[in-house]
């Protein structure tokens, strides 16, 4: 350790204790982004330490990364500079909980299961049924903006956010918006914070909406010969009365890494034989409701079905249901375990392009000979992951070349898409943020605001920002 | 104003689209609030290209630029609180493009709420903010306040259904923020910018989502003899996690003055009516107003009613929502509140209403979203009497302070405006408020658009002052 960064760690045992702060090689690399290591390792205790942390680090240029159970640094760009690893993960108390109310108030560092835990004794649960699942922070899961299956009926946190606490760049301790359901006061500056990837600010606290269980669920599984089929049958589905609680298209083969190792680690292997293997396009939705209201799902599922020409199709029930829906969760945790090169486009389109868009990601894939698989949601947001079979400087070609054209051609289908998850050495040649935004002006003006001196993950985010 | 920047507006706009003859802007001086204040002209703009212009020439004069729709806000967004140029968007009332297969609309932002609804209906599709003025309020003035309505309750507020937008900055910039495809990388402007209550641009295009109509829609009135059974009867309904589409509350005084107006069929000897909606498929919806209707009894509802058929349900949601126009009919003047509690706290804070409205002389209705929490107790009082007008805002401020109390906020829907600005301190710090203003000046760093609205003005002052009296005369009758 240098002088320096001896200064620096004592500096910053001052603020949190000696035993919050790492130092050691061994700590240090398990909070890399893209192989680079911070300095020094802080496990803030509250939001006060946090402030002075920033306040700190501001005075001498160093560079903050606020960090959770870290599943998910690998979205985005290379921090240009990574002085602090900011370990949020001890502020992890449940602030308040008015179950009569539906309302929740909580520390960033909570991990999702405990919090799920917590609002199952009162048979509520949060709608951010998102990958990582079992080890994530709310905090974390805020900040990437990752989505999950339930966005079909429930929307993204934007939706049931309410309001939050958070550290500006200035070492500011601000808040917005409240803990009521409903509420216009001031701007929502909370909104900022999804998927800003801690660009903007270190979020603290973060007030939620909460949602009674759903009671007895079922899921619809048919398959198709052709992408058209699977997406007919998602705009037949969307134009009839139904509401579906989550509803996804899988490419054929999906099944290949659904019954893989890491997969079988996140769901046990109960499903039945054959429903994700095979050659064809799989249509799914989940439902819920009474008797009553489970048994007019399954009919009019089935018709729609037959009048879109599926294969075949089967209504799933619990063990399996629940091994389905995690497969689908963690779509992108086992994607990624299934290739030392695993790179996921997230493409973005109006949902009648769905098609449109897998045809053409999919044909620039297998022009170069790219293994690929995909998961589209049913509200036009599709997870795309190819395959390289090894992260060579000759696959990285072809892998530059698919995705820069997938960019474009989702471009022209009036949609956007970037590279959240690709092998970091590639990050140098991909557009991991897509084509430039129009707005991309506008948001440079908040980051001047929020952090003047580009304290928090720098270079990380759209634009380099 | 300097007759050099009416004659620029002329010259790009022509005659017939300005006022500024003090007797054509006396109506402008107006919102749906008990505010007043005139603009030196109002304009209005045709397309986005006039819009840019008038910014323009706001910009060689230093002249404040306000936005306004219908004008029916209820806390003075639209007004011109130190003058300036009003822009109303009424004659930008243009559908721009409807997509059925994708459930989108592109809209002017002059287009009025109710009217895009009416426009999709053959398509089974329908826009789901139903702000109780809808047939009259412009979805630019939604957007600009991120209006709520009764069926916020199971859809959301504006906000939830609005892709992205085109706007004006103070600067005369045009931008787009978001995209009609999800989760646009960056930012999410447009979740900034809608409800910045025209303080950080002029919405000139939103893309908005339309909503299927439900299967089957249930609509229930459950009667009560005590107010205390109604609001028992959310508290119930929330908890077990029923969710209906909407739940209002009337309580037995608003009743009267809305039975005497519309003939809603509301029974005027009871304390209360829970307007109870729930919708979706059929087979789920016939439960759940099974399920709505058993609360409502286990909490001594007198009677529940089930609307037959359309015409009935139309004419209870008639009750509803002329019931301001109806209060209207009652005194000079009425003073609208919209604070926010958590649903557990309902049934104290109707008793406190009632008690701050003894200890003031007033008649305090209330009728309001139950569901959500969102109170509008309506203070009824004579602005032409000074002390009246300076009661009913103590009084106003007293049942605010106890829905801050009670873990709530001070706005639901209506928005800060200029007639909350001095309660914002009651629920942020400075540090907080001094980030938004950093929000607002880095869009509007002239400061033209919409002075004086949201924040306090006096920095640092965290006490409240009683404000002046508005101009004598304020009469809604």
């Amino acid at each position: 350790m240098s002088t320096a960064s001896a200064t620096v760690s004592s500096r910053l045992a001052d603020i949190v204790g000696p035993s919050n702060v790492f130092t050691d090689s061994a700590q240090l690399a398990t909070f890399a982004i893209d192989d680079k290591n911070p300095s020094s390792v802080v496990h803030a205790q509250s939001t006060a330490e946090i402030a002075e942390i920033v306040k700190f680090a501001r005075k001498e240029n160093l560079k903050i990364v606020a960090t959770g159970a870290r599943t998910k640094l690998g979205i985005g760009l290379p921090p240009r500079q990574y002085d602090i690893a900011l370990d949020i993960t001890h502020l992890d108390r449940l602030v308040s909980y008015d179950p009569g109310d539906l309302t929740l108030s909580v520390e960033a560092g909570i991990p999702l299961y405990k919090l799920g835990a917590i609002l199952a004794e009162h048979r509520q649960f949060l709608p951010l049924a998102v990958p990582y699942f079992d080890r994530t922070t709310i905090g974390g899961t805020i900040a990437s903006g990752v989505d999950g299956p339930l966005r079909q009926l429930y929307g993204t946190a934007r939706d049931y956010l309410l309001g939050m606490e958070f550290v500006t760049g200035e070492g500011v301790v601000a808040k917005s918006g409240g803990r009521v359901v409903k509420n216009v006061t001031g701007y929502d500056i909370h909104k900022l914070m999804i998927g800003a990837l801690g660009t903007l600010g270190v979020i603290t606290r973060i007030n939620f909406k909460t949602f009674p269980m759903l009671s007895s669920s079922r899921a619809f599984v048919a398959t198709f010969q052709t992408v058209e089929r699977a997406c007919g049958m998602r705009n037949r589905v969307s134009q009839s009365h139904l509401a579906p609680v989550s509803m996804e298209i899988f490419s054929p083969g999906v099944g290949n890494f659904f019954s893989s190792e890491a997969a079988s680690k996140i769901a046990p292997p109960s499903i039945p034989e054959n429903i994700f293997s095979g050659s064809r396009w799989i249509f799914t939705c989940g439902f819920t409701g009474n008797p009553n209201a489970l048994a007019r799902y399954e009919s009019d599922l089935r018709k729609l079905a037959e009048e879109c020409g599926a294969v075949n199709a089967v209504v799933l029930e619990e063990p399996q249901l629940a091994s389905a829906f995690a497969l689908k969760r963690e779509f992108i945790p086992i994607a990624l375990s299934s290739s030392p090169a695993t790179t996921i486009l997230k493409i973005s389109v109006q949902p009648r392009r769905i098609a449109e868009a897998l045809t053409a990601a999919a044909r620039e894939a297998e022009n170069r000979h790219l293994p690929w698989a995909a998961m589209a949601r049913g509200v036009g947001v599709i997870y795309f992951a190819v395959f390289p079979p090894e992260s060579s400087d000759a696959m990285r070609q072809r892998v530059v070349q698919a995705s820069n054209n997938i960019l474009s051609a989702c471009a022209a289908l009036g949609g956007h898409a970037t590279i959240p998850w690709c092998p970091s050495p590639w990050k140098n040649g991909l557009k991991v943020w897509g084509l430039p935004c129009d707005d991309f002006a506008q948001m440079l003006k908040l980051k001047k605001v929020f952090d003047p001196d580009s304290i928090f993950s720098p270079g990380r985010f759209v634009g380099e920002i | 104003m300097n007759s050099h920047a009416i004659n620029d507006l002329k010259k790009l706009l022509g005659a017939d689209a300005l006022l500024h003859r003090p007797e054509e802007l006396l109506l402008y001086e107006y919102d749906g609030s008990v505010e007043v204040a005139r603009p030196n002209c109002v304009v209005f703009p045709r397309n986005t290209k006039d819009v840019v212009g008038v910014v323009q020439i706001a910009n060689r004069y230093q002249i404040p630029i306000i936005g306004r729709g219908a004008g029916t806000g209820l806390s003075g967004g639209a007004l011109a609180r130190q003058g300036g140029i009003l822009v109303v968007f009424s004659r930008m009332n243009l559908i721009l493009e409807i997509d059925v297969e994708n459930q989108r609309a592109v809209v002017q932002p002059g287009v009025v709420n109710a009217d895009l609804s009416v426009a999709v209906a053959h398509t089974g599709l329908h826009f789901a903010p139903d702000p109780s003025s809808q047939k009259a309020s412009t979805i630019g003035g939604n957007v600009s306040e991120n209006s709520g309505g009764p069926h916020t309750l199971a859809y959301g507020v504006t906000t939830n259904h609005v892709h992205s937008l085109e706007a004006v900055l103070s600067t005369g910039e045009l931008v787009r923020l978001g995209s009609p495809a999800l989760d646009s990388p960056g930012y999410d402007l447009p979740g900034l910018f809608v409800g910045s209550e025209g303080t950080l641009a002029l919405i000139t295009e939103i893309t908005v989502k339309l909503t299927r109509l439900p299967e089957t829609v249930k609509t229930l009135l459950a009667i009560f003899d005590t107010v205390d059974d109604a609001t028992e009867t959310v508290v119930d309904i929330t908890a077990r996690g029923i969710t209906p589409a909407a739940c209002e509350m009337l309580d037995g005084w608003t009743i009267r003055a809305v039975e005497a107006y519309v003939h809603a069929g509301f029974p005027v000897d009871c304390a209360a009516v829970l307007l109870l909606e729930v919708d979706g498929l059929r087979e789920a919806a016939e439960q759940h107003a099974e399920d709505v209707a058993d609360v409502c009894r286990l909490h001594h509802a007198r009677e529940v009613r089930v609307a037959r058929d359309a015409r009935e349900r139309d004419l209870l949601w008639k009750g509803r929502k002329n019931a301001f126009g109806a209060v209207g009919r009652l005194s000079p003047t009425y003073y609208v509140q919209d604070g926010v509690i958590p649903r557990t706290k309902l049934p104290q804070t109707l008793r406190r209403i009632n008690e701050i409205g003894e200890k003031y002389g007033f008649e305090i209705g209330n009728i309001f979203h139950a569901g959500d929490g969102n109170l509008h107790p309506i203070i009824l009082f004579d602005a032409r009497e000074e002390k009246q007008f300076q009661r009913a805002v103590a009084s106003a401020d007293e049942i605010i302070g106890f829905c801050i109390e009670m873990g709530g906020s001070i706005t639901g829907e209506h928005g800060v405006g200029m007639e909350k600005d001095r309660l914002m301190p009651l629920l942020f710090s400075e540090d907080d408020m001094n980030l938004m203003r950093g929000v607002r000046h880095a869009y509007n760093p002239s400061g033209l658009l919409n002075p004086g609205k949201i924040f306090p003005n006096t920095k640092g002052c965290g006490e409240i002052h009683v404000r002046p009296l508005p101009v004598a005369g304020v009469s809604r009758a």
